[in-house]
């Protein structure tokens, strides 16, 4: 019995050496660097691929997708990779991925986060890493207030758009306004600062939450607020069922909300409850974005640039502007992402020294729901 | 606190929560059928109630209904509506028996192994219509399977309208039949279980399996027999949630489900009657709850009120039973 | 096929027997170098198939999870799978040993994760609200190690209150309050905007050396192998801890209540005392999981702790082995690394933990490495029902 194990032991520790000798180099990292030649290299897309709201991040991803194609297709001895990592919009599989990211020195430069949960927890980890962050679609005002040098954002925040969507309530002669919101960071952030800008022309407020299907108390809280607009602060789940039934108890209050309804799904699932409905976005209309940007999307992907598609092409621009410039370390991204100055397809695009995009660029149109369509209607003012 | 508001509106919230509360009663009956004879709770049947919301959905859309139809079709959907879903409901639920319950039963599996097969069961049938159908059958229902997990919306059937006020009260036409609709279906139940042969069996095997084994009752037909009723009260739910609300998804039977078991459970599980004050009690709760506070402590009310009311009645408001009590 | 893939399994199972056989006849000196083998495997997976040199190991180094594209850091995975080992244990106190369902285990590891972040993170109102109380500098937090005492503290003070009123109930009804009690608290979390940042989470939750900094020496932000060895620490403490436990006069307590509750009443073992012993217990452990998942993440909000992640939880236990230590961590493991190492399935994953669910309970209810205990007991109440055909 004894010799059996001596020989076993034996054996694993044979076998250990041998493996170990023979061994390869580790190809991946480590060593820092581009891959290959005098130019290009690897950049990270990390958001909500997949999940619930994966439908709002999607074009983003495809818009990033589409920039580095073109890129490489333009630039053959240039070649820059994008690696996605799929969060699920969860700051705790973001957190990982971070790690990853950062270890591995072959990354130099970060799409993302898409939410703004996920912004939040992988800041400090990027900020470390000396990677610079571009995101599209994070729109939380205090993420660039904590003194965050390495995140940037290439869409304005939910201030700029609250200030939007304020002015556009004024200019149509808003008197009453019910607000309601799903209880979320992006929903409750954008309605808390539209209240603050509207003052007392909001008449009262009701909390929804998540998943939420029956808003009975809600519909007769806007009844007997006899509110002449209903601004929806969260995502489009919770906006259709509210919507309908809202307008099946017969209000005819006007419905505003942000651009986390900026999807087809809205008007389907409120299968025309929500005609009418009124929807800020910062984003561009397919026809008024620069160059061919919206006539590629549609060829690529078969359906046109929905939300933030734009900025993701953006985001990507910026990186791979900068891989054409010869930037080849983490440190000179960042310095070049910092001092970005130029037209991009979503807007004109220049960071101030806390990240956000400059404000007065910043568009923000208004869309109507017309049938199963989202039209574009206005540009707003920003306040 | 909006004190005010609740008190002023009283009758109207009360409304409102009686027929948010139906729904819940006609799903919890398909809890308290099943945990009344075989003692466990089929976690399962939430999705029961959201595969009769697809039936509806594919079969309106497949008639091409719009919105707002002449009276005469709108009956001829509804109660089209009513017997596709209880088709797939009552089929679905009887599905889980014979696949997932009667092997353990076989085995004589104690109670939480049961709950855990049905977690499981659940979980496959959000992402069979949340994933993998969208994938089979994007392409030849791209309305109802177009993309994955997302909410779909379904036509008006009938017009909601106000049909006559007390006070400050509106009744309206479709809180009216949801209401009306939903304690005739269970009036039927209860009908169907004291009254006939076949309900007599149901409450033989509930008091005493060997007993009423003995006494010459199929027990397997009795169980399959529940199970379908389940599953038809559930589509009956599915159709009046379509009528309502019109939308579905692959995931509103979880929070449904949740609430539907909680309405049981407060009633006392096991109990027809139970179900049915159970539904109504929590409607109404919920409703005062989202009006005194706001909409997103809804649930937390729920829930403090299911502890609450077990802290003191352990076995629920009506005690549970489906004939007489068990020891 | 069926009947083929029963008796392959039987095969295995008989197998893991007779390995815990041996090992249990092994001499004394045998079992501590097995311990010792153990150990370094444990604290060494963080190398496995890249050592630090930078060589690799070509197949082990397929089993690691940011050998793919698109990969994971694998360190992180690991912490992730330490600490849903410490879960799994935690529940097993609760479901396997005592025999009480908790569906809402979540709440518990929210509790822990909220308990560093309130009081450790200088961004959280409860700490900006004591500094301005005590006049204290705007730096000022409690320090880490307070905050684990603090966690474990509250954790098991709420594990107490949830069960005094509920732990009277039968199991089935126990299920759906404990459900209900962990969206209690996701929801309290979410909206009590004034004392735990609602929906906008908590950020800057320091760890052993303080809050995140790029300073930090060893629990840095990027490295998350050090972070790795401090949960799998806590996981080996804990299942010393638990393992006494089990094997003490409350441990034979829990087990004479989950058989029969009627029985261990008469025989002297109050029922109530005990099961309420194994949920403080239980709550602790979920509670000094979620501690280390906050610490070491530096940022929760309240979607990280929605109802899904208990039924993952109640999973892990089922299918690793209801009851059985080394089932319960091996299912931990399974579930938290099988979704990472295979990101391609990824979203199909809630798809196959219901179906391996459903397929774990009708092929092998007792799970893959039962106890022992349990397995005959599933076993004997099959074989009343085949005496007894007619009972349900």
């Amino acid at each position: 019995m004894r010799r059996s194990y001596v020989r076993a032991l034996g054996t694993v520790a044979l076998a250990a050496t041998l493996v170990v000798a023979a061994g390869c180099q580790d190809s991946g990292g480590g060593d820092g660097g581009t891959a290959s030649g005098d130019c290009g290299g690897k950049i990270a897309i990390f958001g909500a691929f997949t999940g619930d709201n994966a439908g709002l991040v999607i074009p983003s991803l495809n818009g990033a997708k589409l920039a580095v194609e073109q890129f490489n297709t333009a630039n053959p001895d240039c070649k820059v990779t994008m690696q996605e990592f799929d969060t699920q919009g969860d700051p705790a599989v973001a957190t990982p991925f971070a790690n990853q990211i950062a270890g591995d020195n072959s990354f130099l430069g970060v799409i993302g986060g898409h939410f703004s949960g996920e912004s939040d927890a992988t800041m400090p980890i990027y900020q470390a890493a000396g990677l610079a962050m571009v995101s599209p679609s994070a729109t939380r005002t205090d993420l660039t207030q904590k003194g965050n040098t390495s995140f940037y954002r290439v869409v304005g925040n939910d201030g700029t758009q609250a200030g939007a969507v304020a002015s556009y309530l004024k200019t149509q002669n808003a008197q009453k306004v019910f607000m309601v919101d799903d209880a979320s960071a992006y929903g409750a952030g954008i309605t808390d600062e539209l209240g603050k800008q509207l003052g007392p022309l909001v008449v009262n407020k009701d909390k929804i939450q998540e998943r939420q299907t029956q808003f009975d108390a809600t519909v007769s809280k806007i009844k007997a607020a006899q509110a002449d607009f209903v601004f929806y602060g969260g995502y489009t789940r919770e906006a259709a069922p509210l919507v309908k039934q809202m307008r099946a108890a017969g209000v005819q209050a006007k419905f505003v909300g942000p651009d986390g309804l900026y999807d087809t799904a809205f008007p389907k699932g409120a299968s025309g409850g929500a005609e009418g409905a009124i929807i800020t976005c910062p984003c561009l209309p397919a026809d008024k974005a620069g160059g061919t940007f919206s006539a590629d999307y549609q060829k690529k992907f078969g359906i046109p640039p929905g939300s933030y598609g734009a900025e993701g092409f953006d985001g990507a621009t910026i990186y791979l502007d900068a891989f054409k410039a010869g930037k080849k370390t983490r440190a000179d991204i960042l310095a070049f992402v910092k001092s970005y100055d130029k037209q991009g397809v979503s807007k004109y695009i220049k960071f101030d020294a806390k990240g956000d995009v400059d404000p007065t660029k910043v568009v923000i149109w208004a869309y109507q729901i017309k049938g199963e369509a989202i039209e574009a209607l206005q540009e707003l003012k920003l306040s | 606190m909006h004190f005010d508001e609740l008190i002023g509106h009283l009758g109207q919230h009360t409304v409102d929560g009686l027929s948010k509360g139906a729904i819940y009663a006609l799903i919890a009956l398909g809890y308290t059928l099943v945990y009344g004879v075989l003692r466990l709770i089929n976690f399962a049947h939430s999705e029961v109630f959201m595969v009769g919301t697809f039936a509806v959905l594919i079969l309106w859309n497949q008639l091409g209904v719009q919105n707002n139809p002449p009276i005469g079709q709108a009956i001829l959907f509804l109660v089209l509506g009513l017997i596709v879903a209880a088709v797939a409901s009552g089929g679905t639920a009887l599905a889980l028996e014979r696949v997932a319950y009667r092997p353990l039963r076989r085995k004589n599996a104690p109670p939480l192994i049961f709950l855990i097969t049905a977690i499981g069961l659940s979980l496959v049938f959000v992402e069979l219509f949340g994933q993998v159908l969208p994938k089979l059958l994007g392409g030849a229902l791209p309305d109802v399977f177009g993309r994955p997990r997302q909410i779909i919306g379904m036509p008006t059937i009938i017009q909601q309208e106000t049909l006559f006020t007390i006070g400050n009260t509106a009744i309206t036409n479709i809180q009216l039949i949801v209401f009306v609709a939903a304690v005739a279906m269970m009036a039927l139940l209860d009908w169907f279980i004291n009254r006939t042969r076949y309900g007599r069996g149901v409450r033989a095997v509930a008091q005493n399996p060997e007993t009423a084994a003995l006494m010459g009752v199929n027990q397997e037909r009795v169980i399959m027999l529940i199970f379908v009723l389940g599953g038809i009260m559930a589509g009956a739910a599915a159709l009046l949630w379509s009528m309502r609300f019109g939308f579905t998804q692959n995931s509103i039977g979880f929070v449904l489900g949740l609430k539907a078991f909680t309405a049981a459970v407060l009633g006392g599980i096991g109990n027809l009657r139970g179900a049915l004050l159970g539904g109504l009690f929590l409607g109404i709760v919920e409703v005062y709850g989202a009006t005194l506070f706001a909409s997103n402590w809804e649930d937390v009310i729920a829930f403090v009120v299911l502890i609450v009311v077990l802290m003191f009645r352990p076995t629920g408001l009506l005690g549970e039973s489906l004939g007489r009590a068990r020891a | 096929m069926i009947d083929k893939i029963r008796s392959a399994d039987r095969r295995r199972v008989g197998f893991l027997t007779s390995i815990g056989d041996r090992w249990g006849a092994l001499p004394k000196w045998q079992k501590a170098i097995g311990v010792a083998a153990l150990l370094v495997f444990v604290y060494t997976l963080p190398y496995l198939g890249k050592l630090p040199g930078g060589l690799m190991i070509p197949g082990l180094n397929n089993l690691r999870t940011d050998s793919i594209a698109g990969g994971n850091n694998w360190a992180g995975v690991l912490f992730v799978c330490a600490i849903y080992v410490l879960v799994a244990i935690g529940l097993n106190v609760v479901v396997g040993l005592a025999g009480l369902l908790d569906l809402g285990y979540i709440g518990f590891f929210a509790i822990g994760a909220y308990s560093v972040a309130l009081f450790g993170s200088v961004n959280s109102p409860v700490v900006k609200w004591i500094q301005q109380e005590f006049d204290l500098p705007p730096t000022w937090a409690v320090t880490w190690g307070i905050c684990l005492l603090l966690a474990i503290v509250l954790t098991m003070i709420s594990g107490v209150l949830l069960g005094w009123p509920t732990l009277r109930l039968r199991g089935d009804y126990l299920a759906i309050v404990t459900l209900g009690f962990g969206e209690i608290i996701r929801i309290v979390a979410r909206n009590a905007t004034g004392v735990t940042n609602g929906p906008v989470g908590i950020s800057a939750i320091p760890g052993p050396e303080g809050p995140p900094s790029a300073d930090n020496k060893v629990f840095g932000l990027i490295d998350a192998k050090p972070w790795y060895w401090l949960a799998i620490t806590f996981v080996l403490l804990m299942v010393i801890l638990v393992r006494r436990l089990e094997h003490s006069r409350v441990g034979r307590a829990w087990l004479a209540v989950r058989e029969d509750e009627d029985a261990a009443a008469v025989m002297g073992v109050y029922p109530f005392k005990f099961k309420l012993w194994a949920f403080a217990m239980g709550a602790a452990l979920g509670g000094l999981s979620g501690f280390l998942f906050g610490s070491r993440n530096a940022f929760i909000d309240p979607t990280q702790f929605n109802a899904n992640l208990s039924i993952l939880f109640v999973a892990m236990v089922v299918v690793g082995g209801s009851g059985n230590m080394l089932g319960v961590s091996l299912g931990a493991v399974l579930l938290a690394y099988l979704p990472e190492r295979f990101r391609d399935f990824a979203d199909y994953r809630w798809l196959v933990f219901g179906l391996a669910m459903v397929l774990v309970m009708i092929l092998r209810p007792q799970g893959l490495i039962p106890s022992r205990r349990r397995a005959r007991e599933l076993k004997d109440r099959a074989a009343e029902a085949e005496e007894a055909p007619a009972h349900v």
